[in-house]
């Protein structure tokens, strides 16, 4: 295979490498393919201040591009960056994730190159030939497929959460490269007019110990509020399925699934969802999943540890009362 | 001078088949006995290019499908929506495959030979490889912006505006024409085609182009992903059911239960 190593298109937030990017950054050291390189894109001074904590994580070199353009994230500035590291370092292998940036950027990156990007993917591997196998789940999770990376450089994005982050090594060195992409401000051709986020009260969803989602069996708007009571008992927060999310009953930013949010708590506890696979896709990675549903049949009932087959109006008030008695 | 809006739609099968009609043989999918349907999100894509031609007048919608073969009942149903045009971009070597490499180079063919086209309207993902890919290597083919996962868009003069979703919130971006968007459900549901619609979709003859319509041979076509194996995984858990007296029972059993697992 062509080119040598593992890069990583890493991603910043707050100053330093998102999780994901740590993920990442594990999945590239465990394909034990070489040199591990890490590229990190943000405003002046943004990515050289964050190589540190890259380098802690299992980088050996940590690739900085830094302007102006890329202070606010805008993929087209982001795909640019990339674009500039990867040709000059030449990797065999270039890894991602697959974060809200690297749903743009990634593929963006690899159509440049040439190539493909195998997509969303929970596992990478190499095979007897030393090519990157990815698997990932397709169909809305109905189906599993591994693909194996013809093209050069081999372009994989990883779902968050799919691999462990090593742990932070401060004595761990590496060295660092300033690489220069030729930004200008003509790079950004879809300006950012307004941005709006909501920052949702209580937990994250993607970092709630215990998720409480409601679907289509709740039959309107109104149940989320005994919903919300639940999750606040348990410290949790609410979830829904695109039926309920769709119809308008909750907004679509606590939407669970596929196109959704991917959440891995303790505990999911689905009240009147069917558990559909691109539903599920959001959520199979729970450690308990907890169901009460009218339909004894239901698909969720196959993948829950826990279920009552049975109306919410009825169970959902005495499973409360007697967790409020426990929990005194 | 009129806009011309292309909208890129997929024929997949049905999302909605039941996990237990979902079956797969030798890594390809049984069609299932239900009919396809045309992917969810491109039937967004639809409606909001139908939004953008009702409101800036003089416009044309142009649907683009591609695959072997088709129902054609099925890849109407945008003609039914309020589409102008229908073209079918069909080829043994249009085979539906997890690379997108090979739509890319077939719609961005379609796109360069019709020639006027000013904005590219396609959903967010398709329900079947879930790769979100082909509408960003459009984009790069062309060297056109693109702006993704979209609820709202609007066109005024030579300039796109969008309203994209975030997980918290919303983001308005704005790019001069020609571009590429994808469309999310977020936008709200397609129309329902009336009758009038279907009666007219029913008499239109789509135009067909091969790979030699579009000057593509099979070596420009060569994969850059290759399935290896494509199986329905089992998550199965052995699921304990909690039964009461009655389903209040069942509930309060539930919370014991629990409790007693050590999960609350």
């Amino acid at each position: 295979m062509a080119g040598n190593g593992v890069l990583v298109i890493g991603e910043l937030a707050g100053g330093a490498p998102v999780q994901a990017t740590l993920e990442a950054i594990a999945a590239a050291r465990a394909l034990n393919a070489g040199t591990v390189g890490v590229a990190l894109a943000g405003g002046p001074g943004a990515a050289s201040a964050a190589a540190q904590a890259a380098i802690a994580h299992g980088a050996d070199t940590v690739y900085t591009v830094e302007h102006e353009v890329l202070a606010n994230s805008q993929p087209d500035a982001l795909v640019a960056a990339a674009e500039a590291v990867v040709k000059h370092v030449g990797p065999a292998i270039v890894l991602g994730a697959r974060t809200l940036a690297g749903r743009d950027v990634l593929p963006r990156l690899a159509f440049r190159l040439g190539t493909a990007l195998a997509a969303d993917c929970a596992a990478v591997a190499l095979d007897g030939q030393g090519r990157l196998l990815a698997t990932r789940p397709v169909y809305g999770g109905n189906a599993e497929a591994t693909v194996v990376c013809l093209g050069t450089p081999a372009v994989a994005s990883l779902r968050p959460k799919s691999v462990d982050a090593l742990p932070a090594d401060a004595a761990r060195t590496g060295s660092v490269e300033a690489v220069d992409a030729g930004l200008s401000a003509g790079t950004v051709r879809v300006r950012s007019l307004e941005r709006v986020e909501a920052k949702a009260e209580g937990v994250r969803l993607e970092d709630a110990r215990v998720v409480v989602s409601g679907g289509r069996g709740l039959a309107g708007p109104e149940p989320f509020a005994q919903l919300e009571a639940l999750a606040g008992l348990l410290g949790g927060t609410v979830g829904a399925s695109r039926a309920a999310c769709d119809a308008g009953w909750i907004p679509s930013s606590h939407q669970v699934g596929l196109t959704g949010r991917t959440v891995t708590p303790e505990v999911y506890i689905a009240i009147g969802i069917s558990g559909a696979s691109q539903h599920m896709a959001g959520c199979s990675n729970a450690k308990a999943i907890v169901a009460i549903n009218k339909d004894a049949g239901a698909n969720i009932f196959k993948q829950a540890r826990f279920g009552v087959s049975g109306d919410w109006r009825n169970v959902l008030p005495a499973f409360m009362e007697q967790l409020q008695e426990l929990l005194g | 001078m009129t806009l011309h809006i292309v909208v890129t739609a997929k024929q997949v099968i049905d999302p909605e088949t039941p996990l237990s009609a979902f079956q797969i043989d030798s890594n390809r999918v049984r069609p299932p006995q239900q009919p396809p349907v045309v992917n969810g999100y491109d039937e967004n894509a639809v409606e909001a290019a139908l939004r953008v031609k009702e409101a800036v007048g003089d416009a044309r919608v142009t649907v683009l499908s591609m695959g072997t073969e088709f129902t054609l009942d099925v890849v109407k149903k945008p003609l039914a929506m309020g589409a102008d045009a229908l073209v079918l971009l069909q080829d043994p070597l249009f085979a539906n495959s997890i690379d997108p490499t090979l739509a890319v180079r077939v719609l961005t063919a379609a796109i360069t030979k019709l020639g006027d086209v000013g904005l590219v309207l396609c959903g967010r993902q398709a329900s079947d490889w879930d790769n979100a890919q082909v509408p960003l290597g459009i984009a790069e083919a062309l060297g056109w912006p693109v702006a993704t996962i979209a609820k709202g868009v609007s066109v005024e003069g030579e300039t796109l505006r969008v309203e994209r979703v975030l997980p918290e919130g919303h983001e308005v971006v704005e790019a001069a024409l020609p571009a590429v968007v994808t469309v999310s459900n977020e936008l709200g549901q397609a129309r329902y085609p009336n009758m009038r619609g279907i009666m007219a979709a029913r008499r239109v003859q789509p135009e067909t182009w091969s790979a030699a319509d579009l000057g593509l041979d099979a070596a420009e076509l060569a994969p850059q992903l290759e399935l290896v194996s494509l199986i329905k995984p089992d998550r199965s858990v052995q699921t304990e059911m909690i039964t009461g007296e009655d389903e209040a029972d069942a509930g309060r059993k539930l919370a014991l239960r629990l409790r007693e697992a050590r999960l609350l």
